[in-house]
């Protein structure tokens, strides 16, 4: 039994490897950009310890640097990590009747990689009672890889003068490119793009970089609403 | 102190979102709308954040071949798009942001 614990751990480690090499960039430069952009050493490994969100560390960091006050970056961090309440109701189902001792592990290291990794594995093999090690092993792997890239990032910002002024803040646009772009499949979503970008480019000048929030709202109801639109067309096109 | 805050109120709120969904979906489900609506989070969040970087500069719109980011950003959308890899994407972007202002500052 110890032996398929450990194999399922080991695997959930393999399996997240590839996520790890998209992760290392985002780990360094976070611990760059955010020693860069004035939060201090040991915050900004806090951070990487206790919230463990890339992309929210990454769009924090980011408004730190511009000078945006607390209230908005952690408004902002709840709309960045919504999407993780979609991951949970995915695989909610799947740890069902596991004991709090690993339900809140779980939730606290879950991540847009790991979800990725394991979502597959709960989809595509059988129930052998031992997948959660599966998810524990991507989710470790992917925890300490974080950690370790935070670190040398926030070594070689300190280290290297002028790292500020290397186009980091691009580096940060160009991973959510990457991010995005590939989630971009359907019509509606090209629409929410569009729309996020086109409203937050309208509301830029509103105090406390509010044009973020407002743009995302916009971005996320017009999504919603043109799918909903396509669809009671095709579904109306069906019927006749 | 605003930092320690801060970085409480960002735990907080991250694992406000991962975890009770994940321990309570048995019994709670999210309507189907608002899943369907929450996919879209991250194209219109990610989005919203990076337009206003890569076409203004310190509040100004700057639209022109002076700017490295856009350049830049329009080379890793066809990366991107073209071959959905995020580690390329990212080194093909900031290898074209480099050069872009390697060339204009010569």
């Amino acid at each position: 039994m110890a032996v398929s614990r450990k194999r399922e751990f080991i695997y959930g480690v393999r399996d997240t490897l590839p996520m790890i090499v998209g992760a290392i960039p985002f780990g360094v430069l976070f611990g760059a950009l955010a020693t860069t952009a004035g939060l201090s050493v040991t915050a900004t490994m806090a951070m990487s310890l206790f919230v463990f969100a890339g992309s929210s560390q990454f769009v924090a960091a980011s408004l730190i640097g511009q000078g945006v006050g607390v209230v908005v970056i952690v408004v902002t961090t709840f709309f960045v990590n919504l999407r993780h309440a979609l991951y949970s109701a995915s695989l909610g189902p799947y740890v069902k009747g596991l004991p709090q001792r690993w339900l809140l592990p779980l939730g606290f290291l879950l991540t847009d990689e790991t979800y990725a990794v394991v979502i597959k594995r709960y989809n595509d093999t059988p129930d052998n009672g031992l997948r959660h090690w599966y998810f524990l092993g991507s989710a470790v792997a992917m925890y300490g890889n974080w950690q370790v890239c935070t670190a040398i990032g926030i070594f070689a910002g300190n280290s290297l003068q002028g790292m500020s002024e290397w186009g980091l803040e691009f580096a940060m646009v160009v991973t959510f490119i990457g991010i995005v772009v590939p989630l971009i499949t359907r019509f509606p979503m090209l629409v929410a793009a569009v729309a996020a970008i086109v409203v937050a480019l309208i509301a830029k000048d509103l105090p406390h970089n509010l044009g973020l929030i407002v743009g995302s709202i916009a971005g996320v109801v017009t999504g919603f609403v043109t799918e909903q639109f396509g669809e009671s067309n095709v579904s109306h096109g069906e019927s006749e | 102190m605003k930092e320690f805050v801060l970085i409480v109120f960002m735990m907080l709120v991250t694992f406000g979102v991962r975890y009770p969904v994940l321990a309570l979906v048995g019994r709670v489900n999210l309507p189907y709308s608002v899943q369907r609506a929450l996919k879209f989070v991250p194209v219109a969040v990610l989005s919203a954040l990076s337009a206003p970087i890569v076409l203004t500069n310190d509040g100004q719109w700057n639209v022109s071949f002076d700017n490295a980011y856009l350049a830049a950003s329009i080379v890793a959308i066809l990366v991107a798009w073209k071959t959905r890899h995020l580690l390329l994407t990212i080194v093909v972007g900031m290898a074209v942001f480099a050069f872009w202002r390697v060339v204009l500052s010569a």
